[in-house]
């Protein structure tokens, strides 16, 4: 049993980034404007998880690694810190101040693009398991082609998250364009 | 109702001129100290307090000089200060030219000495929805217009910055788009308001590299982008100059970009505005963003009739 599922312990190995900028926040360590800090590191992380988890499927193609299994982890990762980012964005921004939220959430693209790619992830997480695939068959692998949109959506939030394309955002962008364009890539036959 | 109150001391409250004067000895002779240390970001200067100050707290100085943006030394808030050290602020010559009868070339280092200098605590509002208060030291903007004489024909005021690639790593390619030097502008009548100031210092002493040393423009009721730091050049023209930032995303940063929260920015809502210094990510509130940034009293004749929305 626990040598079948020594895998679990890699969920909380990876909300430790969360917990570290908690305490980082807590003990003023996240600079002048902590709440902004938070709040994009949060996305970032949501953004690295999901990059890597678009990165699974290429790497056993394209370098014979087999690293498959941990699509699970890094999609269930992603939805955490998507879902933190979002908390912070509602609660520690602005307060749950549901005008400024709604007028965010029905006029700026910025925030509709973010919120969209959140919603799409939820079906994904909720079947994110071996009971869902048996129930779903192969209903399941169409439902799962959603990352493909979320993956689209993120990269624009991200894109408009900053003033300018940037030495930081710039990387980022370009490795979920390889990814998605891996994608598209024709199987060679043999 | 005015938004914005300044205090007006009480005759008991001025500090007696013997008092003062042997202060001033005091801080001449650490600043002439100050002075042989030519590596020393900062020396103190000579001011005293000038109007439109108000009863706020300065935001800390670790604050002020290590959270802002100057994109010439990198586009996150703690590069300016990591990236400015190689800069060299003096000597400096300040160019007034254009449409004046009599065109001005300022010796910053005679400026940093003149006891024009004086201390105005502003609100500054930047952009991106979060906001400072800081202890200024400079001279209004006017008094040095006035010096050049503008021709009547001028109605607006260009600003240009420095361009230094060796000493400034952001001007070098970099994927922004930015066209270097960065450029500002204003309206004459918006130059020559009294609130309108050339800072030469921040907290009494010269301005640190990461600020915009040795000279720059606040205009405390428009976004922080507005004041332009390092400024070589300033032309009186008789039209609208073009502006670094409208330039790169005119749908995003108007020409005027006064402070209005009731005009949001395409990506967010500039109705409130996220407090700096805090330091904890549970005990910072954000605060309401107020019309003209709280100088309304100063400056809402300036656009009486205009309709603020398009010339946002």
């Amino acid at each position: 049993m626990l040598k079948r599922h020594w895998r679990v312990i890699l969920y909380p190995i990876g909300m430790i980034p969360a917990l570290w900028l908690v305490w980082q926040g807590q003990h003023g360590a996240l600079g002048a404007d902590p709440v902004n800090v938070f709040e994009r590191s949060l996305g970032l992380w949501a953004f690295r998880f999901l990059l890597a988890c678009l990165a699974l499927a290429p790497l056993k193609r394209f370098a014979g690694i087999n690293l498959l299994r941990y699509r699970r982890l890094t999609g269930l990762l992603t939805f955490f810190y998507a879902s933190l980012h979002l908390l912070a964005y509602v609660g520690l921004d602005h307060g749950f101040d549901w005008g400024v939220l709604w007028t965010d959430i029905t006029h700026r693209l910025f925030i509709i693009l973010g919120m969209v790619a959140l919603v799409l992830l939820i079906p994904l997480a909720l079947t994110s398991n071996a009971f869902s695939m048996r129930l779903m068959k192969r209903r399941w692998k169409f439902l799962h082609r959603l990352i493909y949109p979320v993956a689209v959506l993120a990269g624009i939030h991200f894109f408009l998250s900053f003033k300018t394309l940037n030495d930081v955002s710039a990387p980022y962008l370009a490795g979920l364009a390889v990814l998605l364009l891996c994608r598209v890539l024709p199987r060679r036959r043999r | 109702m005015a938004l914005f109150h300044y205090p007006r001391p009480q005759p008991s409250e001025i500090t007696p001129k013997e008092m003062y004067l042997s202060r001033r000895a005091l801080i001449g002779g650490v600043s002439a100290l100050g002075a042989l240390a030519t590596t020393a970001n900062a020396a103190s200067l000579e001011t005293h307090p000038g109007p439109y100050s108000g009863n706020l707290t300065p935001t800390p100085h670790e604050d002020v000089t290590h959270y802002n943006n100057f994109y010439e030394f990198g586009m996150d808030k703690a590069d300016p200060a990591a990236h400015s050290q190689g800069f060299h602020p003096l000597p400096w010559t300040l160019e007034i030219t254009g449409l004046v009868r009599k065109p001005v070339r300022l010796d910053v280092e005679q400026l940093l000495r003149s006891a024009a200098l004086e201390e105005r605590i502003y609100r500054m509002r930047c952009v991106e929805a979060w906001s400072m208060v800081i202890p200024w030291d400079g001279i209004p903007l006017a008094s040095l217009l006035k010096d050049a004489d503008p021709d009547p024909r001028a109605t607006h005021v260009a600003f240009e910055s420095v361009l230094r690639p060796s000493e400034m790593p952001g001007q070098n390619g970099g994927l922004s788009g930015i066209q270097w030097p960065y450029v500002e502008g204003l309206r004459l009548d918006e130059a020559m308001n009294p609130l309108t100031l050339l800072a030469l210092g921040i907290y009494g002493e010269t301005l640190p590299n990461q600020n915009g040393a040795p000279i720059r423009l606040v205009v405390p009721w428009k976004y922080g982008f507005k004041g332009i730091k390092s400024i070589q050049r300033i032309r009186l023209l008789d039209h609208e100059p073009p502006t670094t930032w409208n330039r790169l995303a005119s749908d995003e940063y108007g020409f005027y970009a006064n402070v209005n929260p009731q005009v949001d920015h395409p990506r967010w809502s500039q109705a409130t505005e996220r407090v700096i210094g805090a330091h904890s990510l549970f005990g910072a509130a954000r605060q309401p963003t107020l019309m003209f940034n709280g100088y309304g009293e100063q400056v809402a004749d300036l656009y009486r009739g205009m309709d603020l929305r398009k010339n946002f």
